[in-house]
């Protein structure tokens, strides 16, 4: 029994050590190809947004159906700031994060006094506002017409121009935010969190702050979004509101579900699987339906969420999961199901 | 007097825009009661059946026969949808539903526009391009049309509820659910038949309102939302109170274009549903209840 634990440990780790080996190795096997090391930033971007509502989802139990107004706050803090008010970037990447974080606490304070679909609805309003906001107010977003010319991010004063240090950049910002997920999961934090997702009435009845911890999540998650939109702001130089209002929100759940809310892996393999099917689809469509235009990769995400959150709600790491802790049937199982958060929601009673 | 032209010109439009949100904002309610799901696909019936409308007159259709076929076209595509994704997953959490009726939204959006395209089509008006004039102020015959579409609407469904039979099975589930099923009401064919109805008035919507302000693929989102909002200010589980909220929020928004700055018309509307949402969750029109859990 211990043995076989210590096997699985080990194929654990060694799994991980090969995975990041490949995530850095990536750039040299497809031989600096701008497209897709400009795909695995994307997916890095993504992927950290994806974290901060991995845990918003699977361990605090709430849905988040506009996530991208923060993205959205971090890109036009870091333009503005860079742009207009001369701040360094690595300044205006923290100050957008704290402003994310400020809005989160403000907007959370009310809003997690709701339930279910209340609080669905009321963070989909946040995000509706916010997207009036980016749209409506042109002396700081430039409006529909977009904000040009965000200086690039610089490390040591060498600015990061092109694509691959920038590759290497989003991917340590996205280790450290699985890494950072994964540690807050199995902190006292995560424990509340996981206490709220069972039953909010018997935790709060042990002395759990439920509000506490879900405005916490909250804001962390608004902070992953923030940075990922600063960073993706340096990275294309040029933002306009399209890129934060509603849809996009739901591009983000749906890589969440995708990659499932149960795991702190599950942001980043989401991420990678959405946006890797998303090009295909663009590579492919047009092939068969050669008409197809604008936004037509809706339907399949569409059907893609239905189908998943009916026969695999725990999303790609659930079922994973599963096939590994069925190959090793173990004693380590209990320990894993300890730090494993429900599907999204939990349970209906 | 021009002010006063103004007014009555707002006015009207904003009881057309609302009548089109009340249809939809009693699908929400309807399906609401009925299934405890929260459709956010809703607006997404609106949007098909003006494109199918459209399309069925521009084939040379009868105007009053495409209306009829395209409502119970939508309705059908209602009916699968209960089926197909929300009969399969009726015990997950409400999240989970909520998540599925987005995604289904999405399949809507995205058949409309492979079948479609982007751009926005005309749907002719149902009398002629004639306006009415009353205190100097236009008003299309098309929004006469909205307003009292909606109102007979309203009626019918008030008398198919009272009335029939199968309307009362539906009230009694909406009531009771478990006692309706004691007293052999089969709940999941309501449930079924709540979302077709919720389709077919979605789908009514849109056809009206499509003469007005055209029809695209995307037209649906928006109609939803605010249909929604309207929903959620009035109680969500109360009908005419969700009527009264869809006027609210048609004439609000109106009148805020109107008067201040169309761009923040999004944000005053969806500002007044966090208000709602944070100090009335209930709805405006609630009775205060005991319960505060």
């Amino acid at each position: 029994m211990e043995q076989d634990q210590r096997m699985a440990d080990g194929w654990k780790r060694w799994l991980l050590l090969a995975g990041a080996a490949v995530w850095l190795g990536l750039p040299w096997l497809v031989f600096g190809n701008n497209y897709v090391l400009s795909t695995l930033i994307l997916i890095g971007l993504y992927a950290l947004v994806g974290t901060g509502m991995t845990l918003l989802m699977g361990y605090a139990g709430q849905i988040s159906l506009g996530q991208a107004a923060f993205y959205g706050i971090g890109a036009y803090a870091s333009a503005y700031l860079t742009a207009h008010a001369g701040w360094p970037a690595w300044l205006a990447l923290a100050a957008g994060a704290v402003l994310a974080a400020l809005v989160a606490l403000v907007v959370g304070i009310p809003v997690f006094r709701l339930r279910e679909h209340y609080l669905a609805l009321a963070t989909l309003g946040f995000g509706v506002i916010m997207f009036t906001f980016f749209k409506e107010w042109k002396g700081i977003t430039g409006g529909l017409n977009g904000f040009f010319g965000i200086p690039p991010i610089r490390i040591a004063g060498v600015p990061l121009q092109s694509d691959l240090p920038f590759y290497y950049l989003v991917s340590l910002f996205v280790l450290a935010g699985v890494w950072f997920a994964r540690n807050i999961v199995r902190s006292r934090v995560g424990r509340a969190l996981r206490a709220i997702h069972g039953s909010e009435v018997a935790a709060n009845s042990l002395g759990v702050n439920i509000t506490k911890y879900k405005l916490q999540i909250f804001m962390l998650s608004a902070v992953y979004a923030s940075i990922a939109g600063s960073l993706y702001a340096h990275y294309v130089t040029f933002i306009n509101p399209d890129l934060f209002g509603i849809v996009p929100s739901i591009y983000f759940l749906i890589m969440v579900v995708i990659g499932g809310a149960g795991s702190v892996w599950g942001g980043l393999i989401g991420a990678a699987v959405y946006v890797c099917l998303g090009e295909w689809l663009k590579a492919v469509v047009p092939l068969l339906l050669p008409d197809a235009g604008g936004e037509f990769e809706i339907v399949f995400f569409g059907l893609l969420l239905v189908i998943m959150l009916i026969y695999m709600p725990n999303g790609l790491t659930g079922v994973a999961l599963k096939g590994w802790r069925r190959f090793w049937k173990t004693g380590w199982r209990r320990q894993v199901d300890s730090h494993k958060a429900r599907s999204i929601g939990g349970e209906r009673g | 007097m021009e002010a006063w032209s103004q007014f009555v010109q707002l006015l009207f439009s904003g009881l057309t825009v609302g009548s089109i949100y009340a249809l939809v904002a009693l699908g929400f309610v309807i399906t609401y009661s009925v299934t405890g799901i929260l459709n956010l696909a809703q607006g997404d019936f609106a949007m098909l059946g003006a494109l199918l409308c459209m399309t069925f007159v521009n084939s040379g259709m009868p105007f009053v026969l495409a209306i009829g076929l395209s409502i119970a076209a939508v309705m059908a595509v209602g009916a699968l949808f209960e089926r197909l994704a929300i009969q399969p997953a009726r015990r997950s959490s409400v999240a989970v539903l909520i998540i599925i009726t987005i995604g289904a939204s999405f399949v809507f959006r995205g058949i409309a526009l492979l079948a479609w395209g982007t751009d926005p089509y005309a749907l002719r008006p149902f009398t002629g391009h004639g306006a009415l004039e009353v205190f100097g102020a236009v008003i299309q015959w098309q929004s006469v049309w909205a307003i009292v579409i909606s109102l007979a609407s309203f009626a019918a469904l008030h008398l198919f509820f009272q009335r029939t039979y199968i309307g009362k099975a539906v009230a009694a589930c909406v009531i009771n659910p478990f006692a309706a099923r004691l007293m052999g009401i089969d709940i999941r064919k309501m449930s079924l038949g709540a979302v077709a109805v919720s389709a077919g008035l979605g789908a009514l919507a849109g056809i009206v309102i499509a003469p007005i302000s055209g029809a695209s693929y995307d037209m649906g989102m928006m109609i939803g939302l605010k249909a929604f909002i309207a929903a959620v200010v009035g109680g969500l589980t109360n009908a005419p109170a969700a009527i009264a909220g869809a006027f609210l929020v048609g004439l609000l928004e109106s009148f805020a274009e109107g008067y201040l700055s169309s761009g923040y018309k999004e944000a005053i509307s969806f500002g007044l549903l966090l208000l709602v949402l944070l100090f009335m969750p209930n709805g405006l029109f609630a009775k205060m209840t005991g319960k505060r859990v």
